[in-house]
């Protein structure tokens, strides 16, 4: 089922930390994932889970006092870590390209569309004529589902609603025919048919042009109808990953359904909401062992002796649990 | 049995008067207009006691006017918002004290300079429901009613996290006894794992002291879980009401219709989103005859002209769209 072709990004034991005058914040600490050509990955985590780091970690957004340690990041079979500053600035917006939760960060208020977009295009490729690249911008934004592009060009991002705000900036995103797109929470500042309209556009672009996608949110439900691969964050670490499908039908780790369990539905009507229960622990004072421990309720006494590994299983499952084989199937 | 709450003819208008220059050139001929904004629009219904009726809608429906007008915080330009609780020794209780509302963001709902027993005591004090040696008990007692530690009383609102913030908000609306709650999307604000303690606190909230709820969500998933009835808003009207299961199974009009094709649903297996098109109209100026024609595929000439009524199609089932007419009359 998966495709053989040599992964477009390749992360092994990135480490991202804050070094903040309360201690060293282990944002991200140790995750390790790939993503193939044209493949959609999710990236489930809750707040503080340092879902958001990794992707800034990836595209080389991360800033003082945050670092990234350790690890590496293989784009393409370069590791980004070792690129300077401006080789840096040749990838990102060109090669990989990252869009927001808030399109109104992405976007210049002052400046029009095509102004910008214009700017994108003319960054990476100094050749290209400003007419030729006013109407790749043209066509990106048609691409998007954006009617009357040509008009739409002249106008200011005030003049668009949320929605067209975040298709103009996965536009911009596209120009450059991107090998890789991070989008991170791309659609939770958005209405539900809206959030239908961007993603049903995300996945018939991606589709069409074969660029791959880390998909980052908290919802659950949106990476189950979208991705082919899901990885699940907590605390600066990977829980679990695998293919969506056996995941979301099969979750292994107790976080895992903790949080499905969390997820209301009409299913579940009338029953009250298996929740996890206690909150996210603070980053800075992490019990030993698993993170998860003091929340988890198959907890023994192997969680607090040290950090668990990583158990592979079959069909490209990875769990970090000492008590996968004793949690019982769902 | 008699509703707890009736709604009549509720509408609310928020008119965005001239400023000096558009009314300095209307005195010397322009003619600049007042710009009005329908948020509620003759809107009637009525919930019985112990029933969770939820509203849901997409941004600028007028949910949110809605249930500040019921829990009393904004006048109605037009129409009634009406308690009856049946009890003849409640009728001089102020409607201050029968309905609270919770709120959305547990940050700034929560005044940043009190101690969470001043939050919580503040109001029964002022109505003389407790006196000021009892106190401390009470607010003690209220703090165990949300599952939060009475040991944290002194406590200010920033030494909380969210979902305890959250969990304030809810103790300082239950301080008064009320038996109405409005709750405007208080759970949207919070971690997925959050939202299903707090959801959960609600229903047992609910069971335990016998309340009635108007829940406000954007979030379909979490409608579908609590409520027993759904009211679903467009531009200011109610489009349709139903009782959950009817919503879920057998939704009516062609906006409920939509909404719930367009949520993210956790299911194993890709899908495909089909959304519908259009972007949501601005109140400014709504469409005519029935709001949603310019986004509906059915839409005829008739949907253009004529404002559709909300009629009973089935028992306890209202629908605002013309084409129940039409499939009568076959």
């Amino acid at each position: 089922m998966r495709q053989t072709v040599e992964p477009i990004l390749e992360i092994s034991d990135l480490q991202t930390h804050f070094f903040t005058k309360a201690g060293i914040l282990r944002a991200v600490d140790g995750v390790s994932f790939e993503i193939g050509a044209g493949e959609i990955v999710g990236l489930v985590g809750e707040s503080g889970s340092g879902k958001s780091i990794t992707g800034f970690s990836i595209i080389g957004l991360v800033d003082s006092p945050g670092e990234i340690i350790g690890g590496t990041i293989k784009f393409k079979g370069e590791d980004l870590n070792d690129l300077s500053n401006e080789q840096m600035q040749h990838v990102r917006g060109n090669r990989i390209a990252m869009i927001f939760q808030d399109p109104m960060m992405t976007l210049n208020p002052v400046l029009r569309i095509e102004t910008q977009m214009i700017e994108a295009i003319q960054a990476h490729d100094n050749k290209i004529s400003r007419e030729d690249a006013r109407i790749r911008s043209r066509d990106a934004l048609g691409l998007v589902g954006i009617s009357s592009p040509d008009e739409r060009l002249r106008a200011y991002p005030h003049q668009f609603s949320g929605g067209m705000r975040q298709r103009v900036s996965i536009a911009i995103a596209m120009l450059n025919r991107p090998d890789l797109i991070i989008a991170d929470e791309p659609t939770t500042a958005l209405d539900v048919t809206i959030q239908g309209q961007v993603i049903s556009e995300m996945q018939k672009l991606c589709r069409e042009t074969k660029t791959a996608l880390l998909w980052i949110t908290h919802d659950l439900a949106v990476i189950a109808g979208i991705a082919d691969r899901v990885c699940v964050m907590y605390a600066g670490r990977i829980v679990e990953q695998g293919l969506v499908a056996n995941t979301i039908a099969n979750p292994l780790h107790p976080y895992t359904r903790g949080l499905m369990g969390s997820v209301p539905s009409q299913n579940q009507r009338g029953k009250p909401l298996q929740q996890i229960n206690g909150m996210v622990p603070s980053m800075l004072s992490l019990p030993r062992g698993c993170a998860f421990q003091n929340r988890c309720s198959y907890v023994t006494e192997k969680c607090s002796s040290g950090r668990p590994d990583i158990t592979h299983l079959s069909d490209e499952r990875q769990v970090r649990c000492f008590n996968v084989s004793e949690v019982p199937k769902l | 049995m008699m509703p707890i709450l009736k709604v009549e003819n509720l509408s609310k208008d928020f008119v965005k008067s001239l400023d000096l220059v558009a009314k300095g050139l209307n005195k010397i001929g322009q003619n600049y207009k007042e710009e009005i904004v329908h948020a509620v629009d003759s809107v009637n219904f009525s919930i019985f006691k112990g029933e969770i009726v939820g509203v849901v809608g997409e941004s600028g429906c007028g949910k949110s006017t809605l249930g500040r007008m019921v829990a009393g915080i904004l006048q109605p330009t037009e129409g009634r918002v009406e308690f009856d609780t049946g009890q003849v020794k409640n009728k001089e209780i102020p409607n201050a004290l029968l309905t609270q509302m919770i709120f959305q963001d547990p940050f700034s709902s929560l005044n940043p300079r009190k101690r969470v027993i001043d939050i919580i005591t503040e109001a029964p004090l002022y109505h003389k429901l407790i006196t000021k040696s009892e106190k401390r008990a009470f607010a003690a007692e209220m703090l165990q009613r949300v599952g939060l530690d009475p040991d944290t009383l002194e406590r200010y609102p920033h030494q909380f996290s969210g979902g305890q913030r959250q969990r304030v908000g809810i103790a300082r609306a239950l301080a008064v006894s009320p038996e109405f709650l409005v709750c405007d999307e208080s759970i949207a604000a919070l971690d997925v794992s959050i939202q299903a303690q707090i959801i959960n606190l609600f229903v047992e909230l609910k069971d335990k002291y016998d309340l009635t709820y108007l829940f406000i969500s954007h979030d379909i998933g979490v409608i579908e879980h609590i409520s027993d009835r759904v009211i679903v808003m467009y531009l200011g009207r109610i489009v349709e009401t139903a009782p959950i299961k009817t919503f879920v199974k057998q939704p009516n009009h062609p906006y409920t219709q939509a909404l719930l094709e367009g949520v993210p649903r956790l299911e194993v297996g890709k899908r495909q989103y089909e959304p519908i098109s259009g972007e949501i109209p601005s109140p400014l100026s709504p469409p005519t005859g029935c709001h949603f024609h310019p986004r509906c595929k059915s839409a005829t000439a008739r949907c253009e002209r004529e404002k559709p009524a909300l009629r009973e199609i089935a028992p306890a089932h209202f629908s605002a769209c013309h084409l129940n007419d039409e499939t009568q009359s076959l």
